[in-house]
């Protein structure tokens, strides 16, 4: 499939580095820096053109007539929208999808609708962003958590601690201890290496457990891995871009303290206008008087959101020091990420994923209708729907008739309107929504294919 | 260094070279000569050879690091000269030295078209057929060949693709994909070569000259089947012909590229760097012919314009095919005919040469230069095309000139202390720096009665000359083996 990405930045290159992998992606990215257009050129296998993303010159430079895909992702809402019209004017381009951060526009639902601006679909990275962010500070104890079947349905990662109730017993004691909530362990993570859980598997302290349940029955299950923490109520972020803004909006709405702190003066002054009540702060994040001053001692939450791994890191480790009770940092490099698990730092988010997993299902053609990261990549969780077909390998069958690869479990069924946790004699039937854990993310493609009626890549 | 991972990778480029021994065994099977024991042996050597780098290593899979793809050209090329003059060696006619057949090897494979051989007629057709495909494999690059039949290169398939393709600015990749890229650019080299070989082929020749001369003509090689080269047809059609594609192979494949898939011919007009091509050529004729109507070399004038037409036109693109002998033309047209070989084609073609838009660029820069000292405060910005070339790429040109003199003056140096006089000195090394093929002096026709320590030091040149400098030059800097 022919691609082009307009915008090479952190959505564009990280797009850029899964697609290009994985064969049958072929990318043309463009972007104003020629710098960053050459070193990304030596990374990946890809063409790059020099130029502004808008202009009908560089598109048909970049091979717009013939591109199957346009993913205008610059820093400029304007010039996304100008890119997929113009291409959807002149070059007639299948599908065109921008990344559009001002509700201004996306709240205008007919803009977007037939004969409107040319945009097929929206993507707001920053938007998925600020919503995992928010659901882990509501959260407390969960590494990670991401919906399913629009919210009915979530996976949860959590750490395991010596006060919670399961710990130290078979999984199978989970039954006895919630009667009448269903639940299905997917994966544990033991000092790094994946377990297969079965009935028999003892959950240990540290363990990182992985389950998934209906939405209303996560704080149950949570509860018996860890003692939960009292409820959050005083927040504070430091670094008010896209995201520490959003954020700090959705928190003030949902009557949390939030303080905010940022270090440009001139930002400081442009979110204070917009926000209600959270206080904002300019200042450094690392400067230890401030947070002081602030009562970081009495903050429940602390989350480092700026766009620097190397202060993120350190102002979050401050702040558990100086005696925030949980503190998070997002983490752009893997590289980073790794090496911080083991240290103060209780959760390193990495925007990276959420926004690949929120751009990839626009490019796989078919049933599929999310795709999360799990464990800094290297396991996935997927929705797919099955569809009935004459070649469905899914429908009709039970649950352990279907050829899943190694590592692989279904982990819950979205039946209309009911949530169902299958066992190995549940039948699929057409339209079910089907919530699967990928333990290898190189078996992802053959898990698709199942789901899959047409080919990988159209 | 990852040395499994080379050995691995040069073993998989070995397999994929023996298979072009092949077609001469046929031949030699075909023609009951005894050849194709020899291609038979050469086979087998280099198979098992490239298994024995391969099999081993198979399973290492890795990203090639930019040291990696260096090493992987350069030691490429080495072993592929060194196998390549298997044939040359085991065969009985010619029966040659080990230096012999490597430079007769390397110069077929860096398009040179330099020979030591000389009763070409009486050679076995096989052995004949092997030379020109050599030319032809080297011309736009084996290493481009397995990157468009292997995808499993990667990535690192666009490392050894750029130490490879000629030019300074090797960015432009026409498709996505590195493996398309190089894809299109053999397709564009096979079709260009099967019509070339058709017309030569309607123009008289027999089919074997047909197809063994469109092999070097589209390299821009310079080996022929005969002694006499193109001027053994002594026909002018053949010569039109010849001339029409050599300077098609001389054009930056890309634009060949663009041409076939918007089915017009704008790309060339609007692409300064043809346009300096075709300026030089035009030139060059004009002042050649001049002069040889003038100095009455020939009897007959349409006999100079049709002798030194092709003449310009074979030398300019660093070809070397030849149809009059023209180290005697008189006055300033031998020297001058060399010196326009150091600009050669354009980058992204099979020629030799500096390239016309690292030249191209070099002048704009001297032009920039006198202008800044008529407007002290303008900004000069040097465009191609009509975009700004970045001062980085001019710096890359600048160095590049600087190093081609530096290897120019000091291999010429070198090859008169081997023994040879001064105008074949340095007309050899100019001739092998710049993949042209014939020189001056001893040279002009063949090779001969150079030294062997002078062969080898051209075929250093030779390849020198192929990889464009930089690569080589590279992995012989101390700092490239410091871990």
């Amino acid at each position: 499939m022919k691609i082009i990405i307009l915008g090479a930045g952190q959505v564009g290159t990280s797009v850029t580095e899964i697609l290009s992998r994985e064969a049958g992606g072929d990318i043309t990215l463009v972007d104003i820096d020629e710098e960053r257009l050459s070193l990304l050129q030596n990374k990946f296998d890809i063409r790059t053109v020099h130029g502004h993303a808008s202009y009908p010159d560089v598109l048909r430079e970049a091979g717009c007539d013939d591109a199957e895909l346009i993913l205008a992702v610059t820093n400029s809402d304007e010039t996304n929208i100008a890119a997929c019209q113009i291409a959807s004017i002149l070059f007639n381009t299948p599908k065109k999808i921008a990344r559009i951060r001002a509700t201004e526009y996306v709240s205008e639902e007919r803009l977007f609708a037939e004969g409107g601006l040319g945009v097929d679909d929206i993507i707001s990275p920053e938007q998925i962003v600020t919503t995992e962010l928010l659901r882990l500070i509501e959260r407390p104890g969960a590494l990670q958590v991401l919906d399913f079947a629009n919210g009915r349905i979530q996976l949860v990662a959590i750490k395991a601690y010596d006060d919670g109730p399961l710990v130290g017993h078979h999984l199978r004691a989970l039954k006895d201890h919630l009667s009448n909530i269903e639940t299905r362990v997917v994966a544990i993570y033991r000092e790094g290496e994946a377990i297969m859980p079965d009935g028999d598997t003892v959950i240990e302290v540290n363990d990182e457990v992985f389950f998934i349940a209906a939405t209303e029955h996560i704080r149950d299950v949570m509860s018996e891995m860890r003692k939960l923490d009292k409820p959050v109520r005083t927040i504070m972020l430091a670094g008010a871009g896209n995201i520490g803004f959003r954020l700090a909006e959705a928190l003030e709405q949902k009557n949390y303290k939030v303080k905010l702190i940022e270090h440009s003066p001139e930002r400081a002054t442009e979110v204070s206008k917009h926000l209600k009540r959270t206080i904002v702060l300019v200042g450094d994040s690392a400067d230890e008087e401030l947070l002081k001053m602030e009562n970081i001692d009495k903050m429940d939450v602390f989350c480092a959101i700026t766009n620097d791994d190397e202060a993120n890191i350190l102002s979050a480790m401050l702040a558990k020091q100086l005696g925030a009770r949980r503190v998070m940092s997002i983490v752009n490099r893997t590289a980073y990420a790794d090496l911080i698990e083991r240290t103060m730092i209780d959760i390193a988010y990495s925007p990276k994923q959420a926004t690949i997993g929120s751009v990839l299902p626009k490019f796989r053609t078919g049933a599929l209708e999310a795709v999360h990261s799990l464990r800094l990549g290297t396991a996935e969780a997927i929705e797919a729907i099955a569809l009935d077909d004459q070649s469905s390998k899914v429908v009709g069958r039970r649950i352990d008739e279907i050829p899943l690869p190694k590592g692989t479990i279904i982990g819950a069924i979205l039946r209309g309107e009911e949530v169902i946790i299958p066992h190995h004699d549940t039948v699929i039937v057409n339209q079910d929504h089907i919530i699967l854990f990928v333990q290898e993310k190189k078996h992802i493609n053959d898990v698709v294919a199942l789901f899959q009626v047409s080919a990988f890549f159209i | 260094m990852q040395t499994r991972l080379i050995l691995k990778v040069l073993g998989f480029l070995l397999i994929i070279f023996s298979v072009s021994l092949l077609p001469p065994l046929l031949i030699g099977w075909f023609d009951a000569d005894g050849t194709h024991l020899v291609f038979l042996q050469s086979w087998i050597a280099v198979l098992v050879l490239g298994a024995l780098m391969w099999l081993p290593n198979r399973k290492k899979s890795d990203d090639l690091r930019i040291r990696d793809g260096f090493l992987i050209v350069v030691l490429f090329w080495l072993v592929l000269a060194l196998s390549g003059a298997l044939p040359f060696m085991l065969a009985e006619n010619p029966h040659m030295s080990v230096i012999d057949a490597v430079f007769e090897s390397m110069s077929g494979l860096t398009t040179t078209g330099a020979t030591v051989l000389t009763g070409l007629d009486a050679l076995p057709r096989s052995i004949l057929y092997y030379r020109q495909q050599l030319q032809w494999l080297g011309g736009m690059g084996i290493i481009v060949l397995a990157v468009a039949i292997a995808p499993v290169l990667g990535v690192g398939g666009m490392q050894l693709f750029r130490a490879e393709t000629p030019g300074p600015m090797k960015n432009n990749k026409l498709t996505p994909r590195i493996t398309e890229t190089a894809k299109a650019l053999w397709y564009i080299y096979f079709g260009l070569t099967v019509l070339c070989a058709m017309l030569y082929f309607a123009a008289g020749m027999n089919l074997f000259d047909a197809i063994g001369h469109s092999f070097s003509t589209l390299a821009i090689g310079g080996f022929s089947t005969h002694d006499k080269s193109i001027g053994f047809f002594n026909n002018p059609l053949i010569d039109t012909i010849a001339m029409l594609f050599m300077v098609i192979a001389g054009i930056n494949f890309s634009l060949h590229y663009l041409a076939i898939r918007r089915r017009s011919l704008r790309q060339y007009v609007s692409d300064s760097e043809v346009k300096a091509f075709l300026l030089i050529l035009a030139t060059l004729s004009v002042i050649t012919v001049t002069l040889l109507i003038l100095e009455g070399t020939f009897e007959d004038t349409g006999v100079a314009i049709r002798l030194g037409l092709f003449q310009v036109i074979s030398i300019a693109t660093t070809t070397g095919f030849t149809t009059n002998n023209f180290s005697y033309w008189p006055g300033l047209l031998p020297v001058l005919l060399i010196i326009s070989s150091f600009v050669g084609g354009c980058a992204g073609s099979t020629a030799g040469g500096m390239k016309v838009i690292r030249v191209e660029l070099l002048l704009r820069q001297g032009r920039r230069e006198i202008d800044r000292l008529l407007h002290p405060n303008a900004v000069l910005p040097i465009k191609l095309n009509k975009r700004p070339v970045p001062d980085s790429v001019i710096n890359a040109v600048w160095g590049f000139f600087a190093l081609y003199v530096i290897s120019f003056v000091s291999l010429g140096l070198l090859m008169m202390m081997s023994g040879s006089d001064i105008v074949t000195a340095f007309s050899a090394t100019a001739a092998c720096l710049n993949n042209l093929g014939p020189g001056l002096g001893d040279v002009a026709n063949n090779y001969q009665s150079i030294s062997d320590a002078g062969k080898w030091i051209l075929s250093f040149t030779m390849l020198l000359g192929r990889l464009e400098l930089f690569s080589l030059l590279v992995v012989l800097t101390p700092a490239f083996w410091k871990r």
